[in-house]
């Protein structure tokens, strides 16, 4: 079993990398969407106790969107996309051809394409590890919700929490020209599939 | 001056009149609010899971329905609070997500649910009546206990706010 507070610096740098090419893959999935050239700063991989976790986006009452799937195969688990409203409404406008407004309401095709957003996002994400693993993984349909920052956050706090009092999670920001969009990916593996993951990239024996 | 004192996930807190527990963002979890009104006593637990006994690394007491509101319990009568006086209100055990082809094995979806059950059968075991809830539902909840009168503030984005 790997124990999130017993992980040595080589095996978080491993997650780091993982999180690196998940969201590089990501990046590039977003970068075609748009038509745009998309940047993103290196990941930052943050571990983190549970209390202090809804308070991750900036205050636990926030609201946030959340994109959550879950996935079979060789690995079980699921993986939770993260962003705050204005990065939601930075990311809308860019992919409607928009100019950035981000006080105009969203309407049910916004709330659309974000969901298919979060779906391109997760599952380009879900691949790259999946790829670099050479592990077969299934994700099912993703959802969406928008709701209070710590509700949302409580899913992977709660998934963390049936072995750990930590919360590990990456943080990605792509760079759109003028603009910081700022994504958290939560990839929460389930306990033996951390070591299948690990196993699987030669990190541990 | 009332002082508000908030409690995080896997927290718990008491208050003596005339201050407010609050917890923020519940949302699988559940927020359990206990009250004695003749001492104007209050305690506030956040849980993230039914039961210490199906998880190994149980040592953060907090985090569990059953251990949470025994030490929740065992505070509030050591500042005291008296157990014939005490009465309970719940909040919280949302689904945030609701998956449509999961691989069916996803047990943590309905974890609120599961919380809400546990919460409610060692109120049961212990014969605290729970006199008040708002659970369920697929929002988030940001709760605010009252020492004055024991009511119970519900928050939520877009279901609007209650006390309970």
């Amino acid at each position: 079993m790997v124990d999130i507070d017993g992980l040595n610096s080589f095996e978080i740098d491993v997650l780091r990398e993982i999180g690196n090419i998940g969201a590089g893959n990501a990046a590039t999935a977003l970068a075609k969407m748009l038509s745009k050239k998309v940047n993103m700063h290196v990941p930052e991989v943050r571990i983190m106790d549970l209390k202090n976790v809804p308070d991750v986006l900036g205050g636990a009452e926030q609201p946030v969107m959340g994109v959550y799937l879950d996935f079979e195969g060789d690995v079980e688990g699921s993986v939770l996309l993260v962003m705050d409203e204005t990065s939601a409404h930075i990311l809308i406008d860019m992919m409607m051809g928009r100019p950035v407004d981000t006080n105009r309401p969203l309407n049910d095709i916004d709330l659309s394409a974000v969901q298919e957003l979060g779906n391109i996002l997760t599952s380009s994400y879900l691949g790259a590890l999946a790829t670099l693993a050479k592990l077969n993984v299934r994700p099912s349909i993703p959802c969406l919700a928008i709701d209070m920052a710590g509700a949302i956050l409580s899913v992977p706090a709660v998934e963390f929490g049936m072995t750990s009092d930590k919360v590990l999670f990456i943080e990605t920001e792509f760079i759109e020209g003028a603009d910081n969009v700022r994504v958290y990916f939560f990839l929460v593996p389930d306990v033996d599939s951390y070591d299948t993951i690990l196993k699987a990239l030669g990190v541990i024996q | 001056m009332p002082q508000l004192i908030k409690v995080g996930m896997a927290d718990l807190n008491i208050a003596l009149y005339p201050n407010i527990l609050t917890t923020i963002g519940l949302g699988s979890c559940v927020g359990i609010a206990l009250y004695d009104k003749i001492n104007k006593i209050g305690g506030l637990a956040h849980i993230m899971l039914p039961s210490s006994k199906d998880i190994k690394n149980n040592s953060n007491k907090a985090k569990f329905a059953d251990t949470a509101i025994e030490i929740l319990l065992t505070m509030m009568l050591e500042n005291k609070a008296d157990k014939k006086n005490i009465v309970c209100k719940l909040a919280g055990g949302a689904q945030m997500f609701a998956l449509k082809n999961s691989s069916g094995n996803n047990d943590i979806l309905n974890i609120g649910i599961r919380n809400v059950a546990a919460v409610k059968k060692v109120l049961e075991e212990l014969k605290i009546p729970v006199i008040a809830e708002d659970t369920g539902g697929n929002f988030g909840r940001t709760i605010e206990l009252y020492t004055e009168d024991g009511g119970l503030m519900v928050k939520t984005i877009g279901h609007g706010t209650k006390i309970i």
